[in-house]
């Protein structure tokens, strides 16, 4: 019995179906308590889910690269997710208009904020030079942001966890530290979540108000472009 | 569906091209999203397959970054050995962003609402 279990486990090992199911399971779990919380932020589902996963994966002693094998046909759907965002920026387009030099002054300073905020924080407390180099642009969706830390030599892959890490600190802390400072203006609050936390910022802005979903896609839309482009002039400056 | 799908893929792989053919360092989702977003604006309405299929999509957007957030595993030991300063970075520079972004952006635009525009505001 335990050999006819361990082939099982054997053969499922190296097959993509079992890092994609555990991916699936995990974050419904993550969803499902999500939910039951009535969408208390503090209780993030990608967070959740990735400490599910990590545990689950060190204890089986499976490898990053054999989960992954399965877990990238979800990540390849980070492309196509990107594009679908063009259909609430449609929709809201006129609030986006209306406010456009709002829009471009904000993420003109917070894309500016996110890169010295947190290279200058780390250097202060003494990293070493890769971190700081794929510290840089932790506030950018991933593809980008491992593009910019691969072209001024950090790591890609670094850069890749921190971005993620990034997302999920804003997604979780980003609605009090919006009531902190009393901004109650739903198109400040979502373009706040997309210049500081991407993707997952984005995901959080939605399931509170469509506004602030829109335009957080924007911010992290247009903070991808300025930090591709304020990157690479920052650390030739600083270097 | 599957309509609305390819379009999104078309859109992304149509990005991408452009991104290589012209050199900008820009990735080609994003280009993706920007040649969808023209073409709605052309076209002067969302087709209802299409904002179905994106709104599936996007409820879960969160799932999509899973994977990549399971990375961290490898990284592990070095975050350990630097925690100090990543975990400082990545919190109070994310947190500070926020704060920062929301406050200039709120400014601006109680000034620009006070001579027209009108807002949607949050309520606790």
């Amino acid at each position: 019995m335990k050999g006819e279990l361990h082939e099982i486990w054997v053969y499922l090992s190296t097959t993509p179906l079992l890092g994609l199911t555990v991916t699936l399971c995990a974050y419904v779990l993550g969803y499902y308590l999500y939910r039951k919380c009535r969408f208390n932020p503090l209780v993030n589902p990608v967070l959740i889910a990735v400490l599910v996963l990590v545990s689950l994966l060190l204890a089986s002693d499976t490898s990053y690269s054999s989960y992954f094998e399965g877990a990238q046909f979800v990540h390849f759907m980070l492309g196509p997710a990107t594009v679908a965002l063009a259909v609430p920026l449609y929709r809201q387009f006129h609030h986006v208009r209306r406010s456009a030099t709002a829009v471009l002054v904000a993420l003109a300073f917070g894309s500016l904020t996110a890169v010295l905020s947190a290279v200058g924080i780390a250097w202060l407390l003494g990293a070493s030079r890769e971190t700081l180099l794929s510290l840089a642009p932790k506030s950018v969706t991933t593809p980008v942001a491992m593009g910019i830390a691969e072209q001024i030599g950090g790591l890609p892959s670094l850069t890749a966890v921190l971005v993620i890490l990034s997302g999920i600190t804003g997604a979780v802390l980003g609605t009090y530290t919006l009531n902190l400072v009393r901004v109650k203006d739903w198109r400040a609050r979502g373009l706040a979540m997309g210049v500081a936390s991407h993707g997952i910022g984005t995901a959080r802005a939605f399931t509170v108000n469509e506004i602030a979903g829109a335009f957080s896609s924007l911010a992290m839309g247009l903070n991808a472009l300025a930090t591709a482009v304020l990157v690479p002039v920052l650390m030739a400056l600083l270097t | 569906m599957i309509e609305s799908l390819t379009l999104l893929l078309v859109c992304q792989l149509a990005g991408e091209v452009i991104a290589r053919a012209s050199g900008i360092p820009f990735p080609g989702p994003v280009i993706g999203m920007a040649i969808l977003f023209v073409g709605l604006m052309i076209r002067g309405g969302v087709p209802e397959p299409l904002q179905q299929t994106t709104k599936s999509i996007l409820d879960h957007l969160s799932l999509l970054f899973v994977p990549a957030g399971v990375g961290v595993m490898i990284y592990l030991p070095l975050i350990a050995d630097e925690w100090l300063p990543i975990a400082s970075a990545v919190v109070i520079g994310t947190l500070v962003t926020i704060a920062l972004t929301a406050w200039i952006m709120s400014v601006i635009l109680r000034r620009s609402d006070a001579s027209g525009g009108q807002a949607e505001k949050f309520k606790k």
